[in-house]
């Protein structure tokens, strides 16, 4: 019933028809109320206009079941508005487990996207029909937001933390993208597309100019930033095994250099990596010394993203030989590794 | 400072010329410059609020039209992108801290308190004039941040952009606004000790005109609320100046937290912009229906309410910074709690009118549009506390649209109705019926046509504060800048009227429309320097018009 009335955004997500039939449902119920009292005022101000300036009205002081109702009445409205809100919400920012993952990084004024497949692209976005996608966020320099309205969906892209959001596109076309939280002087040129693909075509487009995956950056840069020196993978290893750390739950001693109790895990994702990063007093795993320098200022955020998928790729037995120079690619899978759901 | 010595050098003129009341008044008792820039009395230090939040919101009102010339088109054109962001900052400013936060508490609530209560001033006279000239400073400081190059954060002021990135004013603009929340804390806190120790023999609580409620509980939100903007606007200082990590996160402080702080503040601002307008509604729904308020108690406490649930529903503004999905859901039901007591006041008001004997007097007007633009900004915020659809609308035209509808639909609409119902009581003179009400129908007209439209530009997914926007966006944009020179016609009407009143309007007696509270009842039109002749003694409820009939007088 949308579709030939042009006032409408364009539909494109599976979570889109969702929002819309609430939105349709909130206008339904707040134009037939805005009526009422419109008519009501309207009403009551011509029936019980001034007659003669001597008549003063009985007085109303109030009606017991009347106001309980105009109590009660908005209340039950607004409790289903409530939960019919977290339903849809639910949907909007619970992403399937099985979700493609794509990095954007912000910064004042441009979306920089990569795939994991090594596709690099500036204010655009290409995705495949169909499958769930996640965006993982995080911007350089200032708050921005990543919006999508034909999607239905944003997200605030916060500096030195990672924030996410998932769609599942339905429809193929380019879309608006937007930066839609004010970040400086060219906020509103900080727009790109969202280019909705069948899936052959995004495959054709993936292998198009690819350099090489993104693990596979990260990898030249875990060698290149010294990392395997201490994160060797075998018994003399100055610092854990990541091999197959991700998404694990992960013993930590030290809190900013604070002893905490026994049996403490963090959740090793990519929020976690990132800090143990750049802040590596932040949560010090078990059983090993702090002495782990910082790398802020060392590595960009398109960087750790790279070095964060590197570390997510690495299953038992992969860290490579620190003498090695030239990595080999043969070695790099990019499925997904096993996940922990939480 | 100008124009207050000018306001004060043309009362001498006109005053004897036209032969005001030759009672000894608040207008002509002195009608020296000093008398007026260092009164003590309530009455005046109110009207020199009006010249200034006049002024003000003329500022503010240019920006406005500059911003929706701009954007007429979808490239920029008029102004450059940094000349847009500065405008919409300065506008939303101006607005809001200089003019919104001061327009019924200072200006109507100085000038109505006492003379409600029954009280010869307020608590703390010296502290009141002190007040004024905190609010004066401030805006000093915030147009000297303007003149000097303006600043470009957004009103918000946003961290890290306000803190590390942006190149503008934002410490002298952050000065100004620290001073002007102690004119607001310092009022606040003067109202609260004037009505809890000044009211007259047998005014209890309940007894009190709903206005009171209304600027009572205004005021303990600015006593309670505006110290943590201040707190908030010293940290962004800190952090500016001194490179003190705080919200930055390169320094180690956390962005996030400075929205906590800001709208922790900021949202129950809103409630400080609109309860007084609620009030005003009461009053002037009483006046016009002849009728005593229905459910009075409940409206009464609906005000508190609104001012207590204003204080957890803060991080409503906040669902898509990526906070936990749990958290949103308990301020997203919260933020519902609001609706229900502001429902309760609107059925309230039509019960009041229902069975009254209603007339059409300008105030009126305006509270018919009051009504209408409340209730359907009232109705929008639904859309915005629902969770699934607030972040489809976050951060777009349709925020812009649904709080222009709740503060200026809400909170201007109700200033203008309170100006023009206590106009006669202020100047003791009667403006143009014909105009007044003219000027009404105009801005309730030209203020939908210009947002509503905004509410559609929304959905579609216009961002907010774009400075260029996609093509297909122009249609509506150019309904609403259209709309905006028709509600400028209205905003500009008044200040033409209503000045020419002043000097040549038809005198008043001391109760034109009828009213039944203090104000009209014991007081002449203007009001003599101390108010009463003698302290008054209050017997019965507010708008006790049953059984009196005959002391009801029109004009």
């Amino acid at each position: 019933m949308f579709e030939e009335f042009k006032w409408l955004p364009e539909q494109a997500s599976t979570v889109a028809p969702e929002v819309d039939m609430l939105m349709l449902f909130i206008v339904v119920v707040t134009v037939v109320i805005t009526a009422v009292v419109a008519a009501l005022t309207l009403g009551f101000a011509i029936a019980f206009r001034r007659k003669s300036e001597s008549y003063i009205p009985a007085p109303w002081f109030g009606n017991i079941p009347l106001e309980i109702s105009w109590t009660l009445i908005p209340v039950g409205i607004c409790l289903v508005m409530f939960s019919w809100g977290v339903k849809v919400y639910s949907n909007i920012v619970i992403p399937p487990a099985d979700a493609m993952e794509i990095y954007a990084v912000g910064r004042q004024w441009m979306w920089k996207i990569q795939h994991p497949e090594g596709q690099r692209e500036i204010n655009a976005l290409h995705v495949p029909i169909g499958r769930p996608v996640k965006v993982t966020l995080t911007s350089e320099d200032v708050i921005h937001c990543f919006s999508i309205p034909a999607f239905r969906i944003k997200q605030d892209v916060v500096p030195g933390r990672y924030s996410s959001l998932w769609f599942q596109a339905t429809k193929a076309g380019t879309y608006q993208l937007f930066c839609s939280e004010y970040c400086g002087t060219e906020h509103s040129r900080m727009i790109g597309k969202v280019i909705v693909m069948e899936e052959a075509d995004y495959q054709k487009w993936l292998s198009e100019g690819a350099e090489s995956g993104q693990a596979l950056q990260g990898r030249k840069l875990y060698t290149k930033l010294q990392c395997v020196t201490c994160h060797t993978g075998n018994a003399e290893a100055k610092a854990p095994n990541l091999e197959g750390i991700y998404r694990k739950h992960i013993p930590i001693s030290h809190i900013d250099g604070v002893k905490i109790k026994d049996g403490t895990k963090v959740f090793a994702d990519d929020s976690y990596i990132r800090e143990s990063i750049l802040y590596p007093n932040a949560k010090v795993a078990a059983g090993w010394e702090s002495i782990m320098p910082t790398y802020q200022g060392l590595v960009t955020e398109e960087e750790l993203l790279q070095v964060i998928a590197y570390i997510k790729s690495l299953n038992q037995g992969q860290t490579p030989p620190r003498t090695e120079e030239t990595p080999t690619p043969a070695t790099i899978q990019n499925k997904s590794p096993n996940k922990e759901v939480n | 400072m100008a124009s207050v010595s000018l306001e004060s050098e043309t009362f001498k003129k006109f005053a004897d010329v036209a032969g005001r009341d030759n009672d000894v008044n608040y207008l002509n008792h002195d009608h020296s410059i000093t008398s007026w820039l260092f009164t003590l009395d309530h009455k005046r230090i109110g009207l020199l609020y009006l010249v200034t939040i006049t002024l003000m919101f003329l500022l503010g009102g240019a920006l406005a039209g500059a911003i929706r010339l701009e954007l007429l088109t979808p490239k920029g054109d008029f102004l450059t992108a940094d000349t847009y962001n500065k405008a919409f900052t300065a506008h939303g400013i101006i607005m809001l801290f200089f003019f919104l936060i001061p327009s019924i508490p200072a200006v109507l609530g100085n000038f109505l308190v006492p003379l409600m209560i029954g009280a010869k001033d307020v608590a703390f006279p010296r502290l009141n004039l002190f007040s004024y000239y905190l609010y004066f400073a401030g805006s000093v400081i915030a147009l000297t941040a303007l003149l000097l190059g303006g600043v470009d954060t957004g009103w918000t002021f946003y961290t890290p952009f306000s803190s590390t990135y942006s190149n503008s004013y934002v410490i002298v603009m952050a000065v100004g606004l620290f001073v002007v929340g102690f004119s607001s804390i310092l009022t606040g806190l003067n109202f609260i000790i004037t009505v809890h120790r000044m009211r007259c023999p047998g005014l209890t609580w309940f007894r009190l005109p709903l206005f009171i409620w209304g600027i009572y509980a205004t005021s303990v939100v600015q006593l309670l609320g505006t110290p943590v903007i201040a707190v908030t606007l010293g940290l962004l200082g800190v952090e500016r100046t001194l490179g003190v990590g705080i919200f930055d996160p390169r320094l180690g402080g956390d962005p996030i937290l400075f929205q906590h702080l800001f709208w922790f503040y900021s949202h129950p601002a809103v409630y400080i912009m609109i309860l007084p307008s609620l009030g005003v509604a009461s009053e002037v729904i009483a006046t016009f229906s002849r009728k005593n308020v229905f459910g009075y108690h409940i409206i009464a406490f609906s005000s508190i309410a609104i001012a207590v649930f204003g204080f957890i529903v803060w991080a409503h503004h906040m669902f898509t910074t990526g906070m936990s999905p749990y958290a949103a859901m308990v301020f997203s039901l919260l933020t519902f709690s609001v609706a229900i007591p502001s429902g309760i006041k609107v059925f309230s008001w039509l019960a009041t009118m229902y069975g009254g004997s209603i007339s059409f007097d300008t105030p009126m007007i305006y509270i018919f549009g009051f009504l209408g633009l409340f209730t359907i900004g009232g109705m929008t915020g639904l859309f915005l506390s629902t969770l699934g659809t607030d972040i489809h609308l976050h951060d777009t035209y349709f925020i812009v649209a649904h709080f222009h509808y709740i503060m200026v639909g809400g909170a201007v609409l109700g200033y203008m109705a309170g100006l023009h119902y206590w106009w006669p009581k202020i100047t003791g003179r009667l403006y143009s019926e014909f105009w007044g009400k003219l000027s009404a129908g105009i801005t309730f007209i030209g203020f939908n046509f210009t947002f509503f439209p905004q509410f559609i530009l929304g959905y579609l997914g216009m961002p907010r504060r774009y400075y260029e926007y996609p093509d297909e966006f122009q249609v509506l944009n150019v309904f609403s800048s259209a709309g905006a020179t028709i509600l400028a016609i209205g905003y500009l009407m008044p200040l033409v009227y209503m000045p020419y009143s002043f000097f040549f309007g038809e005198k008043a007696n001391s109760n034109p429309y009828g009213g039944s509270t203090l104000e009209w009842t014991n007081t002449t039109s203007p009001p003599s320097p101390h108010n009463f002749e003698k302290t008054p003694v209050v017997t019965e409820e507010p708008y006790h018009y049953h059984g009196k009939e005959a002391a009801v007088v029109s004009h």
